[in-house]
Parts: structure tokens; sequence; C-alpha cells
């Protein structure tokens, strides 16, 4: 009975922090209508602030409290808001998950960053060491407190919502922004409040946990799950409900702990420990309650977007893949074995991004589990009791995209951000309970065999290497035919209007159960064909992240926006290897680039592949470009070296050829077009001329440079002669209403209805 | 044909739609009409199942298809339009009008499209991107992608705004061909010369509730609609 007592106060507690934390998601959600899966990350961040401040700088408690939780979060959430999401009211889900997942990724590398984990000392709580006895049962300060807490930000919220002008203005926002502006109410100083607010809230939960489970990263930044499960109770709107599921959370936690020590409590279930069972509680109850929530009604209002889907063409698509498993070809002779590997990682993220490609960029449904469903893959790959035949590698991706559809399941009636929400959820939870098992990856390695393939030996780094561009490229080719497919065209109309679909006859759970499966088969592959020894860290629920926000950023909606996300996030690991100085910046880079997207919702590839279409129109441009090529290949061995030939290729890819149309016929000034014209002959006379191999030969520096020389060449291929302008297409409907007529409009105008000019 | 019945719809305390009964019949087209807010799209979105009612039931050739969800409506025959457009934006207009036709499964989708693209007078936009149409062409997007899943019952939610006189009289002409044909249709609509042009029978919807029904030259001259309409009695 005391220890039911005991461990039902500790639930409570618990509950009470993760209610603080879940009703400042509420409050961002209802009142700017973006998920904030940054927030545990400002809560973490906030936690080492006030530790910082108090056993840093010896700081007392109260004043460092009032820095903390009265100053420094509050600015923090209103320059986000501010700065970052204020422009993002209209952008799509997809958009605005992976703005605040980039938030989160660049919060936990910046505290990486300022606090090394050898830095760190005890953090302590409230009044640390009293206690008070209470029902017979000792219970700290520091839970009273946090209790105490629980209980006046309650009261406060309540107050603040229905008492006070800016409270009641955030609630009319919520309901229709315009007609509240309308009203005299300020969105713009709601919405910034609300994130200051909440980022406080976020604050005083990180503080009053630490002390609890440690000033640890990952454990804190785990808050936003607890809180997100406690906040979908209340479906992200009603703070009560939120708080009643803060408080079943806290207390199913307790009473597992509880359980945990009991002698009944299997300590193992077959070769499996139960110990990760209490840190995976959240996950699961997160789940539970989404399978548990009605289902969501279909809303009218599918965003009308200016961008037409590009369907890949055939030509283009092969084109793109011959390229790419030349150049891979090309790079084998010269790379060092440390290279060829760095490489083959490179490629691995990019079939794990491709998984992203029909379920994102085609159903636009989220996942944050590619790299989650890759280490299923290569865990089933490496148990499989037939070595590495293809039986072995069929079985285990029709059992990932069976475990794919069962993910998507509890998710399927909703939409949006739940998705993202249930794959992230189930991504921390096969962390937990099957990779941190020491029985799946026994020593921390698990051994995936080679796929036995006739004259093939993958063991060798250099033919593992183009046989993983090889298989990218199959892949893509497979996603492409899937795009030009009915069933390809649905998942775009699905994504496109789900209203309109099901009214179409569109079964919409039906076609997220397809998106989802093929998803997992295809990031299945990234980890079943990665022969070699792999480590459970690499497909930790946290690295899926980078890899989302890359792709996104890359452009998820073609192949080759997976490939250079994945090119992209092996290049940031190449990075940290090769020069350690940076490691740092490598942990915030990818949050970063998430966070840009907000700029820039298309992608970047699609911008990239721009300059090339004037020269498929262009009959000498394209004689030319190819003759070049040929003379390049043709000159290598007797003059030029191997390394020579690759970087001058580059180069004359990248930038020349894109400006050659504008040099051979463009509008441009003679003088200006003989000036590139020579520059580039110049650029192209370096890259072939200096004898790369001998200059540069420190493993990674090499690869390294030639992405540095891709990079530059590419931004002169854009912008050495702009010789086609850009004219975006608008709707005739907005013409004249969202900007004012161009003088060449009104002169159209003028001709079409016969005017005077 | 499409027997509503009794249907009420309640958000929280409001009535949206309060008991309100309408047939469209095949070979016909019933014109929905009424003021702002009268609740004619909410009784579009019962009928085709994105919305519950509260209360009634709704027919298609006998069966009952109250409960049923939404695209199953749509697999018996049940298409509509949408008054705030909801085309698949990053398609093209041919495949619009495609994917609902593949959805369809009747007879060759490619066909089709071509067919119904040709109908409905847009043939020339086929390769377009729908994002970049004025509300017009949009509108007769919707119509043909409607037309793709071969209805029976069509239901249309003001399908001529934003058209102008040569395209709404086209657009009158192309329903009477397609009711000749057997189609039931029912039409939403504030264009009136259309609607009393056009129309074999309507149905006038005031605050959620039918309050006149006939044909169009008997429901114009009913106290009840003019009051409705103008606010006198």
């Amino acid at each position: 009975m005391e220890q039911l007592i005991a461990y039902t106060i500790i639930g409570i507690t618990t509950g009470a922090i993760y209610a603080v934390a879940a009703s400042g998601l509420v409050v961002t959600y209802t009142t700017s209508g973006i998920f904030n899966f940054a927030h545990g990350a400002t809560g973490m961040l906030a936690a080492f602030a006030y530790w910082q401040f108090r056993f840093g700088w010896g700081w007392p408690a109260p004043l460092a409290l009032l820095m903390v939780l009265g100053i420094i979060a509050p600015l923090f959430g209103a320059a986000i808001e501010r700065v970052v999401l204020r422009n993002l009211r209209d952008a799509s889900d997809v958009v605005k998950v992976t703005v605040t997942v980039g938030l989160m990724v660049a919060m936990i590398g910046l505290a990486n960053w300022l606090w090394p984990p050898a830095s760190r000392v005890r953090f302590k709580g409230f009044f640390d060491g009293q206690s008070v006895e209470l029902f017979g049962v000792n219970v700290s300060w520091h839970k009273l407190i946090a209790l105490g807490c629980a209980i006046a930000v309650a009261l406060a919220l309540r107050l603040f919502l229905y008492r006070t002008r800016l409270g009641v203005a955030m609630r009319a926002a919520v309901d229709d922004r315009n007609l509240a502006q309308l009203n005299g109410a300020r969105p713009a100083v709601a919405s910034m409040t609300a994130w200051a607010g909440s980022a406080s809230l976020a604050g005083l939960a990180g503080i009053l946990l630490a002390a609890e489970v440690g000033l640890n990263i990952v454990p804190l930044t785990f808050l936003v799950v607890s809180a997100y499960a406690a906040a979908i109770v209340g479906r992200l709107r009603s703070l009560p409900w939120t708080f009643v599921g803060a408080l079943i959370l806290g207390i199913l936690e307790a009473y597992t702990l509880w359980a945990n020590g009991a002698s009944w409590f299997p300590q193992q279930i077959g070769n499996f420990t139960t110990a990760g069972l209490r840190s995976a509680l959240p996950m699961i109850f997160l789940f539970v309650v989404l399978i548990a929530l009605p289902q969501e009604r279909l809303r009218a209002g599918a965003i009308r977007v200016r961008e037409r889907a590009v369907t890949p063409t055939w030509p283009m698509s092969l084109l793109g893949c011959a390229l790419l498993i030349g150049f891979i070809w090309s790079l084998t002779g010269l790379l060092t074995r440390g290279d060829l590997l760095l490489a083959s990682r490179g490629l691995v993220f990019a079939i794990a991004a491709l998984s992203l490609v029909p379920l994102t960029g085609y159903a636009g449904q989220l996942s944050l589990a590619p790299l989650t469903f890759a280490g299923l893959g290569a865990v089933l790959m490496g148990y499989m009791p037939w070595g590495g035949s293809v039986v072995s590698l069929v079985v285990t991706v029709v059992i990932v995209a069976g475990i794919g559809a069962l993910v998507a399941l509890p998710a399927l009636r909703l939409q949006g951000i739940y998705l993202a929400l249930a794959t992230g959820a189930f991504a921390i939870m096969v962390t937990i309970l099957v990779f941190n098992q020491a029985n799946v990856f026994r020593n921390g390695v698990v051994e995936v065999p080679a796929l036995d393939l006739p004259g093939l030996d993958l063991t060798q780094p250099n033919q593992k290497l183009v046989f993983l561009a090889v298989a990218f490229s199959v892949l893509a080719l497979c996603v492409v035919a899937l795009r030009r497919s009915r069933l390809g065209r649905r998942m775009v109309a699905m994504k496109d209007s789900p209203l309109a679909g099901a009214t179409m006859g569109m079964n919409l759970t039906a076609t997220k159960l397809a998106a989802f499966s093929i998803s997992a088969a295809i990031a299945s592959l990234a980890g079943a064909l990665n022969a070699g020894k792999v480590t459970a860290d690499q497909f930790a629920w946290e690295n899926s992240l980078p890899l989302v926000l890359l792709t996104v950023v890359g452009g998820v909606a073609a192949v080759s926006g997976a490939l250079f996300g994945g090119a992209l996030l092996g290049l940031n690991s190449l990075l940290a290897a090769a020069i350690p100085t940076l490691s740092n910046v490598t942990k915030v880079l990818p949050g970063v680039v998430g966070i840009s997207l907000g700029r820039n919702p298309d992608g970047a590839v699609p911008q990239i592949e721009e300059p090339f279409a004037p020269v498929g129109r262009h009959l000498p441009s394209l004689v030319i470009a190819i003759a070049g090529a040929v003379v390049l290949r043709l000159l290598t061995g007797p003059v030029l070296s191997n390394w020579s030939f690759t970087v001058g290729l580059i180069v004359w890819v990248l930038a020349v050829v894109p400006n050659l149309p504008g040099i051979l016929s463009g509008d441009v000034p003679i003088a200006r077009r003989v000036t590139v014209a020579v520059g580039l002959a110049a650029a192209m006379v370096l890259a072939a001329g200096v004898n790369w191999g001998t200059v540069l030969n420190a493993t990674g520096w090499r690869l390294l440079v030639a992405i540095l020389i891709i990079v530059g060449a590419g931004l002169t291929g854009r912008s050495a002669l702009d010789a086609t302008p850009r004219t975006p297409r608008e709707s005739p409907d907005m013409v004249g209403i969202d900007r004012d007529f161009s003088p060449a409009e009104i002169a159209e105008v003028d001709r079409v209805l016969g005017g005077v000019r | 044909m499409l027997e509503v019945d009794e249907v009420t719809v309640r958000f929280g305390g409001v009535v949206a739609v309060d008991g309100a009964s309408i047939q469209a019949r095949s070979g016909e087209i019933t014109g929905l009409i009424g003021p702002n807010g009268a609740g004619k799209t909410t009784l579009f979105n019962v009928i085709t199942g994105v919305q519950p009612s509260t209360a009634g039931t709704i027919h298609l050739d006998g069966t009952d298809i109250t409960k049923l969800a939404t695209h199953r409506r749509a697999k018996m025959g049940m298409s509509r339009t949408f008054q705030r457009l909801e085309l698949f934006w990053t398609l093209t207009v041919a495949d619009n009008v495609r994917v609902a036709a593949e959805l369809a499964r009747h007879g060759d989708p490619t066909a089709l499209t071509d067919e119904l693209l040709e109908r409905v007078g847009i043939s020339h936009l086929a390769d377009e991107p729908s994002g970049s149409l004025p509300t017009g062409s949009a509108r007769l997007v919707e119509v043909a992608r409607a037309l793709a899943s071969t209805p029976r019952v069509l239901l249309l939610d003001e399908p001529a705004s934003g058209l102008n006189e040569s395209e709404t009289l086209a657009l009158g002409a192309l329903l009477r061909q397609l009711t000749a044909d057997g189609l039931a249709v029912v039409l939403v609509e504030h264009d009136m010369s259309l609607v009393m042009e056009i129309c074999d029978h309507v149905s006038v919807l005031d605050l959620g509730r039918i309050i006149a029904s006939g044909p169009p030259a008997e429901v114009r001259t009913q106290p009840a609609v003019i009051e409705a309409y103008l606010g006198v009695a």
C-alpha cells in the first residue's frame, strides 16, 4: 500500500511536468497552426542554460530561474516565431513539420556544441535532499514544486485565455484569423506572445525534468514525445484534456517502473529484455492514443499552388542514371579504400532518401523513420537463414513492407502531423526496444551478408560502390515508373486534395497504405544491400531527421532530390571526418538547412536542373557539349590523368554546357559573351591541367575538393550568362491584384482592346 | 435516383440543415437555390458523405447510403464539383480528369479524358498545369473531372460562377445534353437566369429549411421565396 502511494505520487508529479510542457504545445498549435517538434529541445536548451547560471556560475536559484524563464526563453520563442515561422502559415504540412524538425536538430547540435558531455556535472533539483512526509511516504520538495507549478500554470492559462484582452484575441485568432483581425485583434502579436510563453513553459518543464532524469540531451528532448502524447489526448486543442492525458501518462510510467522492479514481472520475453519498456512507454501511449482518436473529417481548402508537379520523362531519367553510374564508375579507380566506403555511405543514404519520394513527394505523407526501416532491413538480412541469397533479400523486403503498413495503420485515418508523429514514435520505439537490445546487435554490430550475385564480390569496396550506384538507379527508375502509373497519379491527387480524391471514388486508406509499404520496402533495401558490419547507432531515430530534412530541401518530389539529400548527408559526415574542427558545425548544419526551407518550399534540385533546359532545345550547343566530353575522354591517358579528367568533366558539364546557348546565340552583348567564353575556357584549362592526384592525396580531401568544384561550377553555370530570364507563371486571377500591372501587360491589354497608345 | 429525406445537420447549437428533403430524378435538372449561408453546400457535403448528418436518410436508387463512406458513394455513381475549387493543383488539366476516369474503371481512361475535355470545351488546355488556370476554366475542369467518374447523379456547386456569358450558355446546353442521356443533376447556382432556364424543378433552401419546391415558374412567384431573397413579405 505504501508503495502504491509512493509510485502514485511519483506518477502524478511526473505527469505534472508533462502537463506543463504539453500546455505550451497546445498554446502554440492553437494560435499559429504550427505543431512545434522543437518544443522538447527548447526545454532541453533551457535546462542547460539554467544549469549554466545556477551551477556553472553559481547564481542563486530564483535569479537563474528569472533569467532563463523570464528573459531568455521568451525572447528565444518570440525570435523563432518572428524569423522562422511567421511565413509558414499557408505552407503545406510537410514544410511546416520539416522546418520545426530542422529547429529541433539544430538545437540538439547546438547543445552538443556548447555543452560537450565531459563538461556536465550533476544537476540538482530545488531544495535538493529535503523532503516532507505525505501519506506516510517521503516526497521531495522538488516533486511538490513540480506539482505546484502545474497547478499554477493551469490556473494562469485559464485566467489569461478567458479574462485578458490578449488571451481572448488569441482564442479568436484560432477560430478565424482574418475575422479577428477585422475586429481589431492583432494576430501577429497574439502569435508571438504564444510562442514566447510556450518557450517559457517548455523551459520550466525542462528544468523540472532535468533534476529527475539528469542533464542529458536525449531524455530531455524526449520530453516532447510525452508532451505530444498528452496534447493529443486533448486533440491539440483542449487544455483540460491535455492535463488529464499528462497525468495518465505520468502514472502509467511510474507503475511500469514499479512493476519492472517486482519479482513477478518478466525481465526477459524470449531473447528480449524488458528494461527499455519504461523509456518506450510514452511512444506506446502516443501510438494507442492515435489509434483511439476519432476519424478526422476531410477538410476543404486544398492549397492552390502555381508549381506544376513535373512528370519525369524516360529519356531524362535514363540519362541521369547513366551519368550517375558513369560518374561513380570513374571514381572507383581514383579513390582510396576509405574514400570508397564514405562514398558508399552517401549512396546508402540516397537509397533511404529515395523511400521518401513516393511517400512524401508523391503522396504527401511525412515519415520521420526512413533509417529505422533501413535498420530493420539490415537486421533481418543479417539474421536470414539463407545468407546472402536473393531469397533472403526478397523475404526481408516483404517483411519490412508489411511492418511499414502496420506503422501507417494507427494514423491512416488521420492526416499530416499525426502521421509524422506516429512514424516518429515508431522510430524511437524501435531504437529503444529493438536496436538497443544486446541480443540484436551483438557487441554493437550486425554483419549484413553481401548479396550473392554471379560475377560480383560485394565485399570489395569498389564493386560495392558501383553496385550501390546501380541499385539506386534501378530503384529510382522504379519510382519514376510509379509516378507515371495510375497509382502514382492517384498519390499526387491525394496529396493535392484528399477531399476531391475521396469524392471521385478514391480509397484514401488503401492509397496511403500502398505509399507506406512501397516506401518501407525501398528503405529496407538501404539496409539490406549495405553489406558489411553495421552498428545500431547508424539507425538511431535521431539520424533519420537530418536525412528527412536534407531530402525535403533537395526536392522530395523528384528522385534527383533524394540523391541530393543522401549525398549532402554523406558530405556532412565527410566534412566532419576530414576537418575535425568543423564537426560541431556539421551537427547544426542539417537543422539550419531544414529551417531555410521556409523560404524555398520546392527544394533545391528543380533550380539546379533549370539551366540545362535551354541546352536541350539548342542543337549546336548539344553537339558541342557531347563533343567536348568525348574529347576530354580521348585525351585521358596520353595527356590527362584520371583525376584531371574527372575534374575537367565536372567543370565542362556544370559550368560550360549551361552557358553554351547563351554564348552561341544569346541576346547578350557580344563583349560580355566573349568575356564569359574566355573565362570558362581558362577554368577548363585550370581544371584539366592541374594534376589533382598529386596535389591532394589525403583521404576525404579529394572527395571534398571534387564536391566543392561541383558546387562552384554549378553556381557559375547558373549565373555567368543569364540567357533565359525567368518569368514565373501567374494565374490570370491574380494579375494586378497582388502586384501592379507591368507596362508590357498594359500595352497588351491596350492592343487587345484596340485602345490608343 | 437520389432521395434525401428529412436530413438535419447540427454544429453544436447551430442547425445548418433542418429536416431538408429533396429528390433528383434521372433525366432532370433539380435546382437548389437560396441565400448565402442557407445550408446548400452543407447539404451537398452530407449527400456525398463528407459531413455526417445528425438525422435523416439518403437513398441512391433505392439503396440506403446514409452511412456509406465517401469513396463508396462515388463508386455507386455519385459525383460532385466544389464551390471553393478543389482541383489536384499540381497535376495537368488532363491528368485531373484522367485520375477520376481511372478510379471509375469504365472503359479507356485516356479516350474518356480526351472526349470530356472536348465536350466541356477545354481540350486546348489539356497539358496546362491546373494551378495556373483562371477560375472559369478551373470550374470547367471540375465539371469534366466530375463527369469522368461516369456518374448517375451529378451535384454541381455553383459551376457557373467565374464563367462568362457564352461559357455559361455552353454549360447550360451541356447539362441539358447530359440529362437527356439519363443523368440526374442537382444544381446549386446563384445565376438565376441559368437556373430558371434549364431546371425542371427548383427547391429553395433558407436557414436550413426547404421553404418552396416546384417548377421554376411557380417557385419564383411564391411570397416565402421573395421574402427569403429580398427580406420583405
